[in-house]
């Protein structure tokens, strides 16, 4: 059935997503600055797990009396497809990139029945002169550093999670799809327990499972690449001239389903003259995620 | 339901041993119950009845009246309720206590808190020595919990003390935090002779000075953000730790005699 959203069709599909394990840490120090500088470092490069292991991001900034020691943080979420993955990964990033920044915190963000290490291993830099304090049930490492100390809670949690959740916005330009796309941005990231990964939030090379090459697996999405509208079984329509995706990886289904929501319909809120003309979606034809996203549903709010 | 009570009907000349008097023990007992369970007073053992008059039925909170510093091992192995002790306790007072609430409005003699697991001890005014210590021949001694002491405490408070919370707004004697495994010892007044002696690690948070031996050595001025953390725990609590805010402090360190890597904290340096 054909849905229209302020002049701007919808299509009648859906998103593809697949289960994942996450955790959240909250990083502290000693202004919003250097808890960026810490949280930008350990979310870098990972934008998708199948070339960075996990996809991570800021999910929002907190308030000083949201964090654990009473300093400005921002809390990032961080999600791989299996445990052992977001693990290593969590540990190699706590090392690089919080260890190292100048007056950061690392604390655990979520409560899990399965646990995974922040500081628990990364103790021994302090070559025996790091100290633990449990304080009200929880342990916490303090690690000698030359600025002086480093604090990190020693465990936070993992919990079942999703990745993959994702729309399409067809556009007239390559201006007019950006411009839609941070609008959506800017909107979905008010949305707690989801981060969208890829640069800006936004991803412009998205791609469909295999390849005509044996050692890729993954390729570009060529029904949606306007420049191949003559050359492949495209998707896009003549005054289609670019597409930007934006994907979504949240804790629960319906923080993805919410997320897509008001970005979609932030978009559209922009109207026709904004140069959107189409809102779609990445599948592989439901056969692979367990977990579909139906646009219209989601706009209905009848997703389940 | 009224607090189960038990109200001393004579001056004690012997230690009466009150383990059995917790609210984990005596759930689901009538009074007559209660009042038949024996105690061991000096070598003999009597009935409750004998030594209390027994009044009330809520056993999740017992109150002790008219009490002495002779009723030893109240709140002994207590996993729960509350016990509420108006006036002086004797010694053992929460002997490996693991939850719940302990309340003394007195005095407490020596070995309170000894061996405690979890769980909160507030004392109202003096403890005696050997404080969130452990019992002869054991290697470790108090391993979690929170211990306040409004008044002062006696020497060797927190002696091989392993984890947990002692909070004494008082002074403390000699050898505050000997041998010392782990946990934090808060003291607001001034302590003893041989702070630290033999201190492995964990972390004594002054409010004066101390004089310190040789082996402890100063690690200068420092402002240390974990202590936003501990601070944080305090503020559940009616002391005036809670009112504790500056991360500036004076940092020592030892008892390098021992190895160790326990801190000296003096507040507000």
């Amino acid at each position: 059935m054909m849905m229209l959203l302020n002049t701007i069709q919808i299509d009648d599909t859906f998103a593809e997503a697949f289960n994942m394990r996450g955790t959240r840490v909250i990083i502290t120090a000693q202004n919003l600055k250097w808890a960026y500088h810490a949280a930008n470092a350990m979310t870098g490069f990972a934008t998708s797990v199948i070339g960075c292991g996990v996809e991570a991001g800021i999910e929002r900034e907190l308030r000083t009396e949201e964090t654990p020691d009473g300093r400005p943080g921002v809390s990032i979420l961080m999600f791989a497809m299996g445990s052992k993955v977001l693990m290593q990964q969590l540990e190699t990033r706590m090392g690089q990139c919080i260890l190292t920044c100048p007056t950061a915190a690392a604390f655990s963000g979520i409560d899990g029945e399965d646990k995974i290490s922040l500081g628990k291993h990364l103790r021994y830099f302090g070559d025996g002169f790091q100290t633990s304090k449990l304080i009200d049930g929880k342990r916490y490492w303090r690690i000698p550093v030359m600025d002086g100390e480093f604090i990190t809670e020693e465990t936070t949690g993992m919990v079942r999670a999703i990745g993959g959740g994702n729309f399409l916005i067809l556009a007239t330009s390559q201006p007019a799809a950006l411009a839609a796309a941070e609008v959506a941005i800017e909107a979905m990231k008010k949305v707690p327990n989801v981060i969208m990964p890829f640069p800006g939030g936004v991803v412009r090379s998205g791609s469909k499972v295999g390849s005509k090459y044996k050692t890729m697996f993954a390729s570009t999405n060529d029904a949606f690449c306007p420049t191949l509208k003559g050359a492949t079984n495209t998707e896009l329509s003549p005054e289609i001239e670019s597409v930007m995706e934006i994907v979504i990886d949240g804790l629960t289904f319906e923080d993805i389903a919410l997320s897509m929501k008001v970005g979609i319909e932030a978009i559209c809120n922009l109207g026709a003259e904004s140069g959107v003309k189409r809102i779609s979606a990445g599948n592989y034809g439901g056969k692979l995620g367990p977990h579909l996203f139906k646009l219209h549903d989601i706009l209905n709010g009848s997703n389940s | 339901m009224n607090a189960l009570t038990f109200t001393l009907k004579n001056t004690l000349n012997f230690s009466v041993n009150c383990s059995v008097l917790t609210p984990n023990s005596l759930e689901n007992k009538s009074i007559t119950d209660i009042a038949n369970i024996k105690v061991t007073y000096g070598n003999s053992t009597l009935l409750v009845s004998d030594l209390f008059e027994v009044t009330g039925s809520d056993s999740a909170h017992i109150v002790f009246k008219n009490p002495s510093n002779k009723m030893d091992y109240i709140g002994a192995n207590m996993s729960s309720g509350k016990i509420t002790i108006e006036g002086n306790a004797g010694a053992y007072l929460g002997f490996t206590m693991k939850s719940g609430e302990i309340h003394c409005t007195g005095s407490v003699e020596s070995y309170a808190a000894c061996n405690m697991v979890g769980g909160l001890l507030t004392i109202d005014a003096n403890v005696g020595d050997f404080l969130g210590a452990g019992s002869e021949g054991l290697r470790k001694g108090m391993r979690g919990g929170t211990v306040i002491i409004k008044g002062n405490a006696g020497d060797r408070v927190g002696d091989q003390m392993r984890r947990g919370l002692i909070l004494i707004e008082g002074n403390a004697g000699d050898y505050c935090g000997s041998r010392m495994i782990a946990g934090t010892i808060g003291v607001l007044g001034n302590v003893g002779a041989y702070t630290a002696f033999n201190m492995h690690r964990g972390t004594l948070l002054l409010k004066n000075t101390p004089s310190l031996h040789a082996t402890v050595q100063d690690c200068g001025t420092h402002t240390l953000p974990y202590l936003s953390l501990l601070f944080k725990s305090f503020k559940k609590h009616n002391t005036p730790f809670s009112q504790l805010s500056s991360q500036r402090v004076q940092r020592f360190v030892g008892d390098a005699a021992y190895k160790g890597n326990g801190e000296i904290l003096i507040l507000n340096a």
